[in-house]
């Protein structure tokens, strides 16, 4: 079910020492940058934004974490697409220190 | 008699501009004719039959069955031929495809205009609307003298200007799921360039049931989307999101801001896209979308998910065939209308609570003591606003009746004791305005009242010069 990616080897050593980081530290909590797009942005008034979850967290712990912070953000929660450093990353996919998080409602104007 | 004489003006101004209009008109026919013979004159009477062409009932089947380049289109292609990666192939696969544009607006307008120019053999519009002057400044297709006829036929003879040996099908209707199927088997790709979430899940859907690659490309505000749905296997847009979204039935240009530019930029890709899909070269961007954000300058590019198994539409399991298309209410299952301009009206409050714009206006005549609520947000009252108007936007209101118990007090201090100043409260389009006073009758208002149909009323009813936006 995965998506079969390429990834190039820069891309994976600087995933590698990111995750090398993450551990030597073993930080209390991960820092993830959330990218909001469209109406999520109406609605936290925010481009973008980092939220602190705990190691081992998933995309959705993550997603939860943005609706406690902004509670208006539900009104989406039914629509809208995640990317995770600019992949597809399903709900249940681990989260490291240092993510991108981008949250996509669509735009239906025209 | 002020009224009169202003009547009399009224009427010359209409006369002048009635002329205009026709004016221009004649003068578009006249240099159509004009391109028309000078091209006849260039090709040596060597080109696409040129009546009937554009009748959409003479349009059996859309193939322009050109096998071979004629000198004209050597020439006229001669930038694409010389693409290594395009080439004659390129040039012969696009002049031999149809493509199909949903929306002659924003993402339209120069999506058709690139797909004329390069030689798509048939190209399909599809638009119920007419051209009006607030479109101009991002549906650039088209001009002027076409303010108040079909976008359509607006749309088609400027991709005729540009391009008269390739066929273009006019449909000036909406496209619904009566006509939906039958329109689109008819055409190879289909372009969404529409502006509400109701026509987007119809089209999808569509696509999925024919098998038809869709282009799809969405701008609002400062930004756009674009991808490509249900090719080659990839998702299709229920894949990506599966429910609407809540908001749908406020989320249009007609109420929020767009920078024309902006669908201008997703709409020139959407033409690449088909381009691309039509002529058999490049990477689709499939299983992809792509994010515009105008202000920071800045592209980004992310993967979506693949075909969903579950997905109603095109999943492992999906019943959706063409009956069940025809019969799925598209605007009921996204609380959104087709169009805007159907939207069903607010009716909040009881007859009591309301006043009209022209009684307002003779509670203004007679110097009737009042207070003056426009709920609007800030950016839309520095458009324009009525003389001595309080803007409090509606999202504002609960933090600032102190501001309407002042006003209110200020009005009143020169009125007999026990007697009321009044309070009226208005917006655009005047549904805001009944959500506002609905909320001040529960906060020690009961008196309040919105002004019926908002400035839109004021304008159309009392003040035709008010401005509107
Ligand atoms: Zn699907
Ligand atoms: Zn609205």
């Amino acid at each position: 079910m995965e998506d079969i990616t390429m990834t190039t080897d820069k891309e994976t050593q600087e995933r590698e020492i990111k995750d090398e980081k993450g551990k030597l530290k073993s930080l209390p909590s991960i820092e993830i940058k959330v990218l909001f797009f469209a109406r999520a942005r109406d609605l936290t008034g925010f481009t973008n934004t980092v939220v602190s979850v705990k190691p081992g967290c998933t995309t959705l712990d993550c997603v939860a974490e943005l609706f406690s912070k902004f509670p208006s953000l539900r009104e989406i929660k039914d629509s809208m697409a995640l990317a995770l450093n600019k992949e597809y990353a399903p709900g249940n996919t681990i989260l490291n220190n240092g993510d991108e998080l981008a949250i996509i409602p669509p735009i239906s104007g025209g | 008699m002020e009224g009169r004489e202003c009547d009399c003006r009224e009427g010359r101004r209409a006369g002048i501009l009635a002329e205009l209009k026709s004016l221009k008109q004649q003068k578009i026919e006249i240099e159509k004719r004009i391109n028309v013979i000078e091209t006849q004159l260039h090709d040596g009477g060597h080109f696409a039959e040129e009546e009937g062409v554009r009748d959409p009932h003479h349009s059996a089947s859309c193939n322009s069955a050109s096998a071979s380049l004629t000198p004209q289109d050597i020439y006229r292609y001669s930038r694409h031929l010389l693409l290594p990666s395009f080439g004659v192939q390129g040039q012969l696969n696009l002049l031999k495809s149809s493509i199909l544009v949903v929306g002659a607006g924003g993402l339209g307008s120069p999506a058709l205009l690139y797909l004329a120019a390069c030689g798509v053999g048939c190209i399909g519009i599809v638009d119920h609307d007419v051209v009006e002057l607030n479109n101009l400044h991002r549906q650039i297709i088209h001009n002027e003298a076409y303010i108040g006829q079909s976008k359509v036929k607006s749309a088609a003879e400027a991709c005729h200007g540009i391009n008269s040996t390739i066929r273009i099908v006019e449909y000036p209707e909406a496209l619904g799921s009566q006509n939906a199927l039958d329109i689109v088997s008819k055409y190879d790709v289909v372009i969404d360039a529409t502006d509400n979430v109701s026509t987007r899940y119809l089209i999808s859907d569509c696509c999925v049931v024919l098998g038809k690659p869709l282009v799809s490309g969405a701008a609002l505000g400062l930004e756009g989307q674009l991808t490509v749905y249900h090719h080659k296997g990839g998702p299709c847009y229920r894949c990506l999101f599966p429910s609407p979204p809540p908001q749908a039935a406020c989320q249009n240009c007609s109420d929020s801001g767009v920078l024309g530019v902006v669908p201008g930029v997703i709409g020139c890709l959407q033409a690449l896209e088909a381009i691309k899909i039509a002529s058999s070269v490049g990477e689709p961007l499939s299983g992809r979308m792509l994010l515009f954000d105008a202000l920071p300058a800045r592209i980004h590019i992310v993967k979506i998910r693949g075909r969903s198994l579950n997905c109603v539409a095109c999943g492992e399991n999906a019943t959706f065939t063409r009956d069940s298309f025809q019969s799925f209410d598209y605007e009921k299952f996204t609380q959104a209308p087709f169009s805007d301009k159907t939207r069903p009206k607010l009716s909040l409050l009881p007859e009591s609570a309301r006043i009209s714009s022209k009684e307002y206006n003779e509670c203004v005549e007679r110097g009737e003591p009042h207070v003056l609520v426009d709920v609007r947000p800030e950016h839309h009252f520095m458009i324009a606003s009525l003389p001595k108007s309080l803007n409090l936007p509606l999202s504002t209101l609960q933090s600032r009746l102190g501001e309407i118990e002042e006003a209110l007090k200020r009005e009143e201090s020169d009125l007999s004791p026990g007697s009321h100043a009044s309070l009226y409260v208005v917006c655009r389009r005047g549904n805001d305005s009944q959500r506002a006073v609905d909320y001040l009758h529960g906060v020690g208002f009961p008196l309040a009242q919105d002004i019926i149909g908002g400035l839109e009323s004021w304008a159309r009813d009392v003040y035709p010069n008010f401005p509107m936006y």
